[in-house]
């Protein structure tokens, strides 16, 4: 029996047909085979690769390899799209790994026949072509690129995979080790980085780059010459010495160290496989990356990783708990009221991405002048670094005005106040905003952690107050907390989000609680890693307890970046609602009443110090947590938050929390968000009694 | 420059492109009538990479529906599909079967005058998108006032009107002629003659994958007289009119690159046809057959040349009855060897504004192979009764070769 026999299918594939023409090469090159993987779709849904789509693609080739008179065979998509990779809702169903070891060997038993054909093969690399889909290509002989092909890549490191069906091997057998290690593992860690046609040319990955109108038309005219020996591909050189290949590997170990800090399997799986494609022939190399395929299907860090993939690219694209969309008001006008660094940060974004007047204001016009200031800055950045033409830089400019007179926002549409984080300065701030704006003009706060509630208390109308709460810095960090007062109104609510996604940010819907999540959840982590300090725990070690999972930076990193007065601010605030959770570290207010910017000095390698000056601040107790001990105590305090804030419904689910923490503070895949995390080291259960999501959610699925 | 001092330049076709011919609902049924143009374009800056896109002055494209992918001025948007400069300006034209004749004769014209010095002149016509007649809002005026025979708006019924008005061409000549259409394409598919101005086209299919188009798909190269007798007659019981001996309904494209013979010679093109004079007329709209009859005889007449000058002749075959009028005014055989050589729209297709340039490209290729002939002619019928005629001089005529030459003995006696 065949793998493709007895491999099962996936449940609800959407099998992508391979359609096999023959064709005339020109130039009287001969009869070519010239398959086509569709869906049948537009190229909305790309084309996807499932073990009935394989077996497809499978009988195609053969297909085109029977055919007398056959001198070449090209493979390309649909329009627009090559193929999108494996189909990642079939890769969650795997449940054990013998069946992940069949998947990997099945790609490698459909894609190997493009490398090991009777005639030369040709990957027309049309469009997106991600994963599985440039390994169609990767496996052929040779490859053409779009020039205006977009969203090429192998993110499989990215989701918690290797590029199983081929990709590993031949990337730096195609074009060197130090590609591969950028493929393979730089790109993906860097937010999933993509290449587009010319670059993937340039890396040596595709052997001629051709304009898009007559892509199809002109690859097949370049396959006839490569057939007739008009063109002879050469591809540069490969230092094949030991010393430069495992250079290029400690390059991406490096790399990868920095991101997940050996927390996550996949990127030392792929160097593991680029290290050994060296020397190894295709077939142990495909038998390498079947082994490291199935290992990682079956591991915790991918499924946690598909969830969180899930999450960013549906979750947060259809807000739970969003009212219906067609409630929203238009915005034409948008009001700022502060022109501070935040207020200035948000006049850009408004103005950037709803192109309507934003007009800010403050107390006096030298504040005023800064903040427009700001914005005409940074929007000479963009021009200068093409991310804008002059027409949109001036268009820009133009929309963004400052005043010191508030009667400025009479006819604004949306205002939002960034003002002193105080409760009395917001109110009176609203209270008389309240009394210029128009009886549609909905009001939003950019707090960070008060009540919204409360700030509507001194409304007429209080349902039109929403919670906007960016993250800093706005251009960057993708989240927005969108916090819904007791009173805030269906209206109110659907423009809120309505001009979030205008914004391009991910809105979650939030209740009106105590720093909301993302703050909450980093409040409680430093509040407990600064106690540990307190009870005498040396402090590289409590800075370095978590590292082993692979967040983003440390949290003394993350305090010197928000500002420990800030840091002060807010969890004095949650002190004031949960006094036996949020404790405040006097060893904090020493830091802040001394103005030192954080814990670490830095010398001038950029290795963090403690200086005399801070060690004379901080005082410790003679109860000293190891490292294990400070991560135990973390994860404990962050289940039991995360426990409490589902049973005050203050977002919809588990998932809501997830995704703000992955798009709102970083925190990595390969943990889900965190509570993957919580529920799989036990923390979950052993804290509260029970998991945050049912096994098989973002785990492996029960035994 | 005023007035007084301008002078007029000299036109040369440079060279010319079409896409393979497709049946309508047949290989081109998911493939765009832009992206067919686009094709044209990109082959003829690809034949001639001397001609910076730069010195392109304009792009004129005809379509007889302009609507969807043949709408918006696609001149201007398949130069910016295909990748010219944007300085590169278009515009769309429209004279039905003679549309990309339109564009030529209206983009030479601007050449002569000095307005720009290289233009690129097509037409494009999916029929199997825009079906003919498509949209079309006739003024009731036409009717009510017997402006026009209501047969005026139906081609096929223009045509049995011309078996009417000339009895002596039957339906037997007329398939006899359709006949040799297609055999005269099929041999010149064998002979390679028809092959070197095609530029392949990728056809999409939801159903069967890409494909790629490089030969014509109308043509029956196994037609016979014999076969064409039994065909029915759609626009009159019992009429003379048939899908054989008419051209069918097809999807293509053509394009044209077009430059005074200075720009020629400065960027190192060779002019294949040298323009010497064109007309359009106007006759009875129920006998839109006969147009090219007295758009020849004005052309000839401003060219100061007589039929007997011309040596070669691409004359459109929307039906082959409209020829044989044509043929028989002149007093040319239906079979004579400068006529069609490469056999007609009835085997290879007539998208209808595409046709112009199509007939082009077959007299250039006839004139490389003819330097004894120093003349030849492309004309076409056109609907709501007009014809197109434009004379042709061959830049490889040499005197010589007419001495020397074995020529069939219809065309010595012609051209003595």
């Amino acid at each position: 029996m065949t793998t493709a026999d007895t491999f099962p299918t996936f449940p609800d594939e959407v099998v992508s047909h391979a359609h096999v023409t023959f064709v005339d090469l020109p130039l009287g090159a001969g009869k070519a085979a010239l398959i086509t993987v569709d869906n049948g779709f537009d190229h909305k849904k790309p084309n996807t690769l499932g073990p009935t789509t394989l077996r497809g693609l499978e009988r195609a080739i053969d297909t085109a390899y029977a055919e007398p008179g056959v001198v070449a065979v090209a493979i390309t998509g649909k329009p627009f799209i090559l193929a999108a990779g494996a189909d990642l809702k079939g890769m969650a169903m795997i449940a054990d790994h013998g069946q992940a070891v069949e998947v990997a060997r099945l790609g490698h038993q459909v894609f190997g026949k493009l490398a090991d054909g009777p005639v030369p093969t040709f990957g027309l690399i049309n469009g997106l072509a991600l994963g599985g889909g440039l390994e169609i290509a990767l496996n052929c002989t040779y490859r053409t690129v779009s020039k205006a092909a977009n969203g090429l890549g192998l993110p499989e490191v990215f989701l918690g995979l290797i590029p199983g069906w081929g990709g590993a091997w031949q990337v730096p057998n195609i074009a060197g080790p130090d590609t591969a290690v950028t493929v393979m593992v730089e790109n993906p860690l860097n937010q999933n980085r993509m290449l587009n046609g010319p670059k993937l040319a340039e890396l040596g990955l595709a052997d001629v780059a051709l304009d898009a109108a007559d892509f199809i038309e002109q690859s097949l005219a370049w396959v006839a010459k490569v057939v007739r020996g008009d063109i002879t591909v050469e591809r540069a050189p490969i230092d094949r010495s030991e010393s430069a290949w495992e250079a290029a590997v400690a390059r991406g170990r490096a790399i990868a160290d920095a991101r997940v800090h050996g927390a996550a399997p996949a990127p030392y799986r792929a160097l593991e496989l680029i290290s050994a494609a060296r020397t190894s022939s295709r077939e142990e190399g495909y038998a390498a990356e079947d082994q490291a395929l199935a290992d990682l299907v079956m591991s915790e860090e991918l499924r946690a990783g598909l969830y969180a993939f899930d999450l960013v690219q549906r979750r947060a694209k259809r807000p739970a708990g969003a009212p219906d969309k067609d409630l929203a008001r238009p915005v034409a006008k948008v009001g700022i009221v502060g022109a501070g660094l935040m207020a200035s940060q948000l006049a850009l974004l408004f103005a950037r991405r709803l192109e309507v007047p934003v007009v800010m204001t403050d107390l006096d016009d030298e504040r005023v002048n800064r903040g427009v200031g700001y914005v005409h800055a940074e929007v000479d950045k963009l021009l200068s670094k093409r991310r804008i033409g002059p027409d949109q830089a001036n268009r820009i400019k133009a929309l963004v005005t400052g005043s010191t007179d508030k009667s400025v926002f009479a006819d604004a549409d949306f205002v939002i106040e960034a003002v002193f984080e105080q409760m009395d300065i917001k109110k009176q701030v609203l209270g008389e905003l309240e009394s210029i704006v128009s009886s549609e003009c909905i009001l939003a706060t950019n707090t960070s952690s008060l009540s919204v509630t409360e700030m509507a208390s001194v409304l007429k109308v209080p349902g039109r107050l929403v919670g906007f709460h960016f993250f800093n810095p706005v251009a960057v960090l993708p989240l927005l907390e969108i916090i819904r007062g007791e009173q805030t109104d269906d209206a109110t609510l659907a423009t809120a989000f309505a001009a979030a996604k205008s914004l391009k940010k991910s809105a979650v819907l939030v209740k009106d609680a105590p720093a909301f999540v993302v703050n909450r959840l980093l409040l409680r982590l430093t509040a407990e890693i600064l106690s540990a300090v307190d009870q005498g725990t040396p402090l590289d070690v409590a800075d370095r307890a978590l590292l082993k999972l692979g967040l983003p930076m440390s949290p003394f990193a993350l305090l010197q970046l928000v500002g420990p007065a800030v840091v002060l601010h807010v969890l004095e605030s949650l002190n004031a609602a949960f006094p036996d959770r949020f404790p405040v570290s006097d060893n904090l207010r020493r830091l802040v009443e001394a103005g030192k910017p954080g814990v670490w000095s830095w010398d001038e390698e950029g290795q963090p110090y403690l200086d005399d000056d801070t060690a004379a601040l901080l005082e410790h107790g003679d109860d000293p947590l190891t490292d294990d001990g400070v991560r135990e105590r973390v994860l404990t305090a962050l289940a039991e938050e995360i426990r409490l804030m589902l049973d005050e419904s203050v977002v919809a689910e588990a998932q809501d929390i997830d995704l703000c923490m992955i798009l709102g503070a970083g925190y990595p895949f390969h943990l889900g968000g965190i509570t993957p995390y919580l529920d799989r080291s036990g923390v979950a259960e052993k804290t509260t009694g029970r998991r945050f999501l049912p096994p098989g959610v973002a785990s492996l699925p029960s035994p | 420059m005023s007035p007084s001092t301008r002078q007029l330049r000299d036109v040369a076709f440079i060279d010319g492109v079409r896409t393979p011919f497709g049946k309508a609902g047949g290989m081109y049924a998911e493939t765009r009538a832009d992206d067919l143009v686009v094709n044209c374009i990109r082959e003829l800056l690809r034949r001639n990479p001397s001609l910076p896109p730069e010195r392109i002055g304009e792009v004129g494209i005809a379509a007889t529906t302009q609507t969807g992918d043949q709408g918006l001025t696609i001149g201007r948007t398949a130069a910016l599909l295909a990748g010219l400069p944007r300085s590169v300006p278009g515009f769309a034209i429209d004279r039905m079967c003679a549309g990309a004749m339109t564009a030529v004769t209206t983009a030479a014209s601007g050449i002569a005058f000095g307005a720009y010095d290289a233009v690129i002149a097509g037409g494009v016509e999916h029929m199997g998108r825009h079906p003919m007649g498509e949209g079309i809002d006739p003024n009731p005026r036409f009717l009510s006032e017997r402006l026009v025979d209501p047969s005026a708006l139906v081609m096929g019924n223009t045509a049995e009107n011309l078996h009417d008005r000339f009895p002596h061409l039957t339906r037997e000549r007329a398939d006899t002629y359709a006949a040799a259409s297609q055999a005269k394409l099929a041999k010149a598919y064998a002979d390679g003659k028809i092959q070197p101005d095609l530029v392949p086209v990728a056809t999409r299919s939801t159903e069967s994958g890409w494909g790629l188009a490089t030969a014509d798909e109308p043509p029956r190269p196994d037609t016979t007289v014999e076969g064409l007798a039994g065909l029915r007659t759609p626009f009159r019981p019992h009429g003379r009119v048939t899908a054989g001996n008419a051209a069918g309904l097809n999807d293509g494209a053509t394009a044209a690159l077009l430059t005074d013979t200075t720009t020629a010679a400065e960027l190192g093109l060779t002019p294949k046809m040298l323009l010497r004079a064109y007309a359009f007329t106007g006759v009875e709209p129920e006998m839109m057959g006969v147009g090219p009859i007295s758009a020849t005889e004005r052309a000839l007449q401003q060219a100061g040349l007589t039929i007997d000058d011309i040596g070669l002749i691409e004359i459109n075959e929307a039906f082959a009855v409209q020829v044989l009028a044509f043929l028989d005014h002149f007093g040319i055989a239906d079979d004579d060897p400068r006529v069609n050589g490469y056999g007609g729209a009835i085997a290879v297709g007539h998208p209808l504004a595409s046709s112009g340039v199509r007939l082009m490209n077959h007299l250039a290729r006839q004139f490389e192979d003819h330097p004894d002939v120093q003349y030849g002619i492309t004309t076409l019928c056109i609907g709501l009764g007009m014809g197109g005629t434009v004379v042709w001089e061959n830049p490889h005529y040499s005197p010589a070769a007419q001495q020397d030459t074995d020529r069939p003995a219809d065309d010595q006696e012609a051209a003595a």
